[in-house]
């Protein structure tokens, strides 16, 4: 994914909680229209009806638009009486047309959403469950990680189908550990060994860890060391932030101190962490796996990447996941829901050809078969999957995690002490918790 | 247009001496007003209604129910406690450091422009086209622009600062730096636009009155005080206000440039109406913000025209 282009919008818009992506998670009403009834075989068995145009529509603005691009075109070219348009739009913009879209009948017949925005999807009534799509491909748990599977769940009804992961990785510049006599075969992988490697680099006048205030990649590296620590977001019950406990305040001393020991500049600007490691300015940089491609594209440059360093004690990275959704269709249609339907079946099969544009197939089988494991960067990251956590499945949970945003801002801006910023943050949090459970109805 | 106009309108227009307007009736002006008069109802007073309608209510328009709060959405902007009260005074003061700041400076530079471009120079027109490029830019364009020269570490304005040993500023992470910008960005953007406005002002100031007080041996300066001057006064009152309101309603140089930050100290009111009524889908409290802020505007906009107007001697 081209983060410049990703994050100018997804970055740029604080409200939009976990990582600049729109969290949301959803709960389909029963009487939902335009559902395939319950006899349908989830696409399973193809497509025979009359010719259809299916709307579909995604935020693949960046590098992996012409990956998901190819996928269609090949499914056009098998399927004669099906025929999928692809709409592309910025996610932030994504997010709110949706909705409108879907409420005036406009809406797209397939979609692809974050998995953190699937449950205020569904309480909004914006997608519909899609139980019968999962038991047509016979997709179960095994084939996924545990959270991935869970993740696309809300009232216990399924209304995502995950497509990828793509998890936070720890990316470096190989020239740079060279220069700081550091052996770029073995990448710093525990805390002291981190510590180390940062010093040396230090020694060298190499500031090593730049440590951006923003989602990109501030809030989600330390969410990340948040969860090594042994910590959790929210708590049981998803009624209050708990990143304010000891967990969370580690993680934000852990990174803020990077500023402070003189590892990363003051004041790093958006993607500047990211450009430094590009230039030679900075050696680590922990950044989405959609990074990947971005780095290739860069000449002459030695990079490598590996899973996250485990700081904490407990391994644990950030992650997101594109799912396909079912958009409810104003007025039911039979043919469009079926094909619909046909059309995420062999996509979701196809999942391969997907992660050449940079992520980690959802599907276990996928994984594990040699042509994946012939693109290493990717592999590389897959290593973590059982380490990923995401936001719980709670509507408006996003609102919530714009809070944390800010906390982490004043931190890594020096404003504020950790502890102090993320308590405040936490207070804010729990209000708009109380909010969202009072409209949604939970 | 067509006007139909009565048989008996037309032999009145007929008999008067000075027929300089043919076919006018009493509908005449509303005919010609309606095209706009029809769109200013369907999208400014239908939607401006609605707005009141909806913030008064938990409005969600995806869920089926949206109970009636009465203006417990207005008195959640007053609590201290409230989900919606602590962003949105945030959104307030950011919004009105920004119009203080920015308004003296869009105001006089785009003045001082406008009388250098006045005067006869060779490539004058040239000149003018050049201060007032910017303003045909998108403000996508401006933000991604100005992220890359404002940039901590790798931004052109930081290097170039850099060769006369001044250590690097956060243009977009460091407060007031981050004020500085914006208005400095904006200022770059928009003062073409009212230098052409006051241009336009100042070719209306008849030649005559310069000559007469060139006679009576004013300088160029007392010229400035006492022609120029009260000569744009309309125009100026114009300026103010729209200035006033384009300040007010910034939004996507913040959005884009510093994302609100730092902390949320560049949040503007727009910023957070926005995200509550479209991110959040807290559409009742959005309408109820947005029609506080537009109170407020209204109170300044009033104001504004109170310490301008023309005195009656």
């Amino acid at each position: 994914m081209n983060t410049i282009n990703r994050r100018l919008v997804l970055g740029g818009i604080g409200a939009l909680g976990a990582a600049g992506v729109l969290a949301g998670c959803g709960e389909g009403s029963a009487g939902n229209p335009g559902a395939g009834p319950a006899t349908g075989d989830g696409g399973a068995k193809g497509y025979e009806g009359p010719n259809v145009e299916l709307d579909f529509w995604n935020g693949f603005t960046g590098g992996d638009g012409p990956f998901m691009r190819k996928l269609v075109d090949q499914f056009n070219s098998e399927n004669a009486n099906i025929k999928v348009k692809m709409t592309v739009m910025q996610w932030a913009d994504y997010y709110t047309k949706l909705p409108t879209a879907v409420s005036s009948g406009r809406g797209p017949a397939v979609a692809i959403m974050h998995v953190d925005s699937l449950a205020t999807n569904a309480a909004r009534n914006v997608i519909e469950p899609l139980d019968d799509v999962a038991k047509a491909l016979d997709l179960k748990q095994e084939d996924f990680s545990e959270v991935v599977w869970k993740a696309g769940e809300y009232e216990g009804k399924r209304y995502g189908i995950p497509l990828d992961v793509h998890p936070l990785g720890f990316f470096y510049n190989k020239t740079l550990m060279t220069q700081a006599g550091l052996d770029p075969a073995k990448p710093p992988a525990t805390a002291d060994e981190y510590a180390a490697a940062l010093d040396a680099l230090k020694a060298k006048g190499i500031q090593g860890h730049w440590a951006t205030p923003f989602p990109f990649t501030g809030v989600l590296s330390v969410q990340a060391l948040l969860w090594q620590f042994g910590g959790q977001l929210f708590n049981e019950d998803s009624s209050k932030a708990t990143w304010h406990e000891e967990p969370g305040v580690k993680a934000l001393s852990w990174f803020t101190d990077l500023v402070k020991n003189g590892h990363s500049p003051k004041n790093v600007a958006q993607d500047a962490d990211n450009i430094a490691v590009m230039n030679g300015k900075n050696a680590f940089v922990w950044n989405g796996i959609w990074n990947i491609n971005t780095f290739k594209e860069k000449k002459g440059l030695e990079w490598g990447v590996a899973p996250l360093p485990n700081i904490g004690g407990t391994k644990a990275a950030w992650a997101g996941s594109h799912q396909f959704v079912l958009p409810k269709l104003k007025t039911p249609d039979q043919n469009k829901s079926t094909a619909a339907r046909v059309f995420v079946n062999y996509v979701s099969q196809k999942s391969l050809e997907w992660a050449k544009g940079g992520q980690v197939p959802a599907r276990k089988q996928v994984r594990d078969s040699a042509e994946f494991k012939a693109l290493p960067e990717q592999a590389a990251l897959a290593t973590q999957i059982d380490d990923l956590h995401f936001p719980p499945p709670v509507p408006g949970i996003g609102d919530a995690l714009a809070e944390l945003n800010k906390a982490v801002n004043e931190s890594v801006l020096l404003k504020a002490e950790p502890g102090k910023a993320l308590a405040d943050a936490a207070a804010r949090a729990d209000k708009i918790l109380e909010a969202n459970r009072k409209k949604y109805g939970a | 247009m067509a006007v139909q106009a009565s048989a008996g309108t037309l032999r009145k227009q007929r008999a008067r001496a000075s027929a300089g307007v043919r076919g006018y009736g009493r509908a005449t002006p509303y005919l010609f007003l309606a095209p706009y008069l029809l769109l200013f109802l369907v999208f400014v007073i239908g939607p401006a209604l609605f707005g009141i309608w909806m913030s008064l209510h938990d409005w969600d328009f995806q869920l089926p129910g949206k109970p009636f709060v009465g203006l417990q959405n207005y008195k959640d902007l007053f609590d201290p406690l409230s989900a919606t009260a602590e962003p949105f005074w945030h959104g307030m003061r950011a919004t009105g450091i920004f119009t203080l700041a920015s308004v003296p400076f869009l105001v006089a530079i785009p003045l001082a422009l406008a009388v250098l471009l006045n005067r006869k120079f060779p490539g004058r027109t040239f000149f003018r086209a050049v201060y007032f490029a910017p303003y045909v830019l998108g403000v996508a364009v401006i933000g991604l622009m100005f992220r890359y020269i404002l940039d901590t570490t790798f931004g052109i304005l930081n290097a170039f600062l850099g060769l006369f040993g001044i250590p690097e500023i956060g243009w977009t992470t460091e407060q007031p730096w981050a004020f500085v910008a914006l208005v400095a960005v904006t200022v770059w953007w928009t003062a073409g636009f009212n230098a052409i406005i006051y241009l336009a002002g100042l070719q209306d100031i008849p030649a005559e009155q310069y000559e007469a007080a060139e006679l009576d041996g004013a300088n160029t300066w007392q010229q400035f005080r006492n022609v120029t001057l009260p000569g744009l006064r309309p125009v100026t009152v114009f300026i103010v206000t729209i200035t006033l309101l384009a300040s007010a309603n910034m939004f996507g140089q913040a959005l884009l440039i510093t994302q609100g930050g730092p902390g949320d100290t560049t949040r503007t009111a727009l910023m957070v109406i926005t995200d509550t009524g479209f991110s959040q889908f807290r559409m009742g409290q959005a309408a109820a913000m947005s029609y506080l802020l537009a109170i407020f505007l209204s109170i300044v906009a009033l104001i504004t025209f109170a310490l301008m107007r023309e005195r009656k001697s």
